[in-house]
């Protein structure tokens, strides 16, 4: 059938399944705008670009189907790039559809022109520059087979404005060639019995399992293997909500501020099995110290992946839950791990995530991490932006139902979380969902407030209003001799009860501990948005913590113990005396 | 396509000591030829992040491969009728050859192993070299195995 360019990208829109896409138009994407409306496509018009990309990725990881976002040419397109960044960082399937000036002026500094293609190529899976409508059939599947096979990630379709204004005879090809492109699924068998024989005679096992687990689906593999062969299962940031956190065999979260138990169980066991993980420097602490004594099994789909920051014993490269079954199958008898199971519920027993209070009774973000649990009791959807409430809702937060955590966790993107959570709300909209925001990220980001009020969406907010960059205040406290620059966001803060109210949200503010879970009860009750700020203690710090350059073994449990170095953890390993001091994080 | 390549090894730190692309027998397939320094760079890791460009086919680490490596130079060098003679003459010995004579200068156009490329270019050194451009190495591996083979091939859904 002959039809425009433009039309072409709303049939493959449709061919594709995709009911919602988030954008901002301009001056060359007009005529797919054009069209748009003739479609059973859902626009939905964001504030600022960085928002439809995020929009999209929250989308994406709560479908595990793709996201898609719009953008015109220049500044549109320039503007989805932190979102792009972020996607393909965390593996979330996003599809970008910009357009671009007209291929006669391409090259010429038109204006809005940018190279956009150029630009996104480190930061997307694959990015095309489509230059005649004859190949926009071919290319948008493509891109939409990318974005979501293998390890999903961020693609980019670029098309100049004559291509959507002109015509081409278009069929949609059923099957994609990419003869460069074959993700191994199935996993060696030969690795697989391997794996089976280490796993069935360690004596002390542990599973880090990442967010492979969550893309794949493998959830319940992943509870079989664990229960089946008594394996404790640590996870890594984005891996959170792959395993229920009430399970016995559950440690809790891996890494820079995972629990104490995490660390010591994975530094001092004999086997580590990495399900669907990229052993991430934030996770595995210093990685030539990293489980001295273990045998590494490493599953993941990517290849590359494999021996890349940690040595391998047995790499697997495959899809999680195809993997995960076949090593099911043939796993026999495991060895008695009570001896291994009692050292980790005396480490479970001696070193508790620590409260954060230091006068009593104050409010903390712990306090409004359990208010959102006791309100919907854990039957939500939470989604976290960057920064110290980030790491304490990963460490706190009890996740009942697999894929229902949400966070940037590669790129540690500030101002996340409100438009992914409103992805998230498009794509689940009969959920509970829950939107953690630090005042920093949320003020790089809060105009999106508006989408909220315009798609009526029912969205839940939490502000942890702390007045600081609080995570870059924590590591100038700890490295940087309290030597505070540039984190005290109060002056200028605004009343934030006040700016939610002005776009119609309704908005509470919270000062006291007490008055916390009333608050989050009244939001839940609350038919529309709501917000909530929360006043917490200013210089809150988050702990346990790794020390950059510093091993799992030396975690640090909790304050006391990082204000006096002299923490004492299991393996009689001391805490470093003095903390490598490391360019400052941003947030 | 090589602009993913360029931006992978500039990305990830791989140290580069030279690159040549060209065609193939294959249409739309090209073959680039990339030296890594090995003692500053993962190989394995290079191979694999390669592969994770999509329009990627085969990535064949020749390193320890029996090939055939060559490499060409353009050499403009400076001349008078006094050195002439004697840069004619060691122009032969490399067998090299003149490809293009003015008042001033020779242009030498040199093929071999990258060593003897070096080697060539130290001794017209002396005489003064005015521009220089080299190609960069390509290789081959003796025998009959070839590096990749277009097949027939199942598409993906």
């Amino acid at each position: 059938m002959r039809m425009t360019g433009a039309q072409m990208v709303c049939e493959a829109l449709v061919a594709e399944g995709v009911r919602d896409v988030f954008g901002l138009p301009g001056g060359a994407i007009m005529p797919l705008y054009d069209v748009l409306p003739q479609y059973p496509i859902r626009h939905i018009l964001v504030r600022h670009e960085q928002g439809a990309a995020h929009m999209a990725d929250g989308y994406g990881r709560a479908t595990n189907n793709v996201g898609v976002c719009m953008a015109t040419s220049g500044p549109g397109a320039i503007n989805l790039v932190v979102g792009l960044a972020t996607a393909q960082m965390d593996s979330a399937p996003v599809v970008a559809i910009t357009a671009n000036v007209a291929t006669s002026v391409i090259g010429s500094d038109a204006f809005q022109e940018a190279d956009i293609t150029g630009i996104t190529i480190p930061v997307t899976k694959q990015n095309f520059l489509v230059r005649s409508p004859k190949d926009l059939p071919r290319v948008l599947r493509e891109a939409f087979h990318l974005a979501r096979s293998g390890r999903p990630g961020a693609v980019l379709v670029d098309i100049p404005k004559d291509v959507l204004t002109g015509e081409a005879d278009f069929h949609y090809p059923e099957k994609v060639d990419l003869p460069g492109y074959n993700p191994t699924l199935r996993g060696n068998m030969v690795q697989i019995r391997k794996a089976a024989r280490l796993i069935e005679h360690a004596q002390r096992p542990v599973i880090i399992a990442g967010h492979g687990v969550l893309i794949a689906q493998a959830w319940d593999e992943l509870v079989a293997l664990a229960e089946r062969m008594t394996i404790p299962v640590a996870n890594t940031l984005l891996g959170i909500s792959n395993f229920p956190t009430a399970h016995p065999l559950f440690l809790g979260m891996l890494g820079m501020h995972g629990t104490a138990t995490a660390c010591y169980a994975v530094d001092q066991s004999d086997l580590v099995i990495g399900i669907g993980i990229r052993f991430d420097d934030r996770a595995m602490g210093k990685f030539s110290a990293f489980a001295p004594r273990a045998k590494i099994i490493h599953i993941d789909i990517d290849p590359a992946e494999i021996g890349k920051n940690v040595r391998t014993d047995v790499p697997i490269v495959g899809d999680a839950k195809l993997v995960l079954q076949a090593l099911l199958q043939e796993l026999k008898e495991p060895v008695d791990r009570t001896p291994w199971l009692n050292q980790i519920r005396e480490w479970q027993r001696l070193y508790p995530l620590p409260s954060s209070e230091k006068v009593p009774g104050e409010l903390t973000t712990p306090d409004v991490i359990r208010a959102v649990y006791e309100a919907t009791d854990g039957d939500c959807s939470v989604v976290t932006d960057v920064g110290q409430h980030q790491m304490f809702v990963a460490q706190r937060f009890p996740f009942r139902r697999a894929n229902t955590h949400f966070s940037s966790g590669g790129l540690g993107t500030m101002g996340y979380a409100l438009p992914a959570a409103i992805g998230v709300q498009i794509a689940r909209p009969h959920e509970t969902v829950w939107c953690f925001a630090g005042d920093g990220g949320f003020q790089m980001v809060m105009q999106e407030l508006a989408v909220v009020v315009a798609e009526r969406l029912p969205l839940k907010i939490a502000l942890v209003n702390n007045c600081y960059l609080g995570m870059v205040r924590q590591w100038q406290e700890l490295f940087y001799r309290g030597n505070y620059v540039a984190v005290d966001l109060s002056p200028g803060t605004p009343d934030f009860q006040k700016i939610a109210e002005a776009y119609g949200i309704a908005a509470w503010r919270v000062t006291e501990r007490a008055d916390a879970l009333p608050a989050v009860r009244a939001a839940m009750a609350h038919p529309g948005p709501a917000l909530i700020e929360f006043l917490v203690r200013p210089d809150e710090n988050v702990f346990p913590m790794v020390v950059p350059g510093t091993s799992l073994a030396e975690v640090i449990v909790n304050e006391a113990h990082a204000g006096r170095h002299d923490g004492k953890p299991a393996g009689g390993v001391q805490p470093r005396p003095e903390p490598v001091p490391v360019p400052g994080l941003r947030g | 396509m090589f602009n993913r390549v360029l931006s992978l090894f500039r990305c990830r730190g791989f140290a580069v000591e030279s690159l040549a692309i060209g065609h193939t027998e294959t249409p739309n397939i090209m073959r680039l030829t990339i030296v890594v320094d090995g003692s500053k760079t993962a190989v394995e890791q290079v191979v694999k992040q390669l592969y994770k460009i999509i329009e990627v086919r085969k990535v064949s680490d020749v390193t320890e491969d029996e090939t055939v490596r060559r490499e060409l130079a353009l050499i403009k060098v400076a001349s008078k009728p006094s050195t002439r003679s004697e840069i004619i003459q060691l122009v032969d010995i490399y067998r090299a050859r003149i490809v293009d004579v003015a008042v001033n200068s020779l242009i030498v156009e040199v093929t071999g192993t990258p060593d003897k490329v070096d080697s060539m270019i130290n001794v017209l050194r002396g005489f003064g070299i005015k521009e220089l451009v080299r190609t960069g190495v390509v290789a081959m591996v003796r025998g009959p195995q070839v590096a990749y083979e277009e097949k027939v091939r199942e598409l993906s859904a």
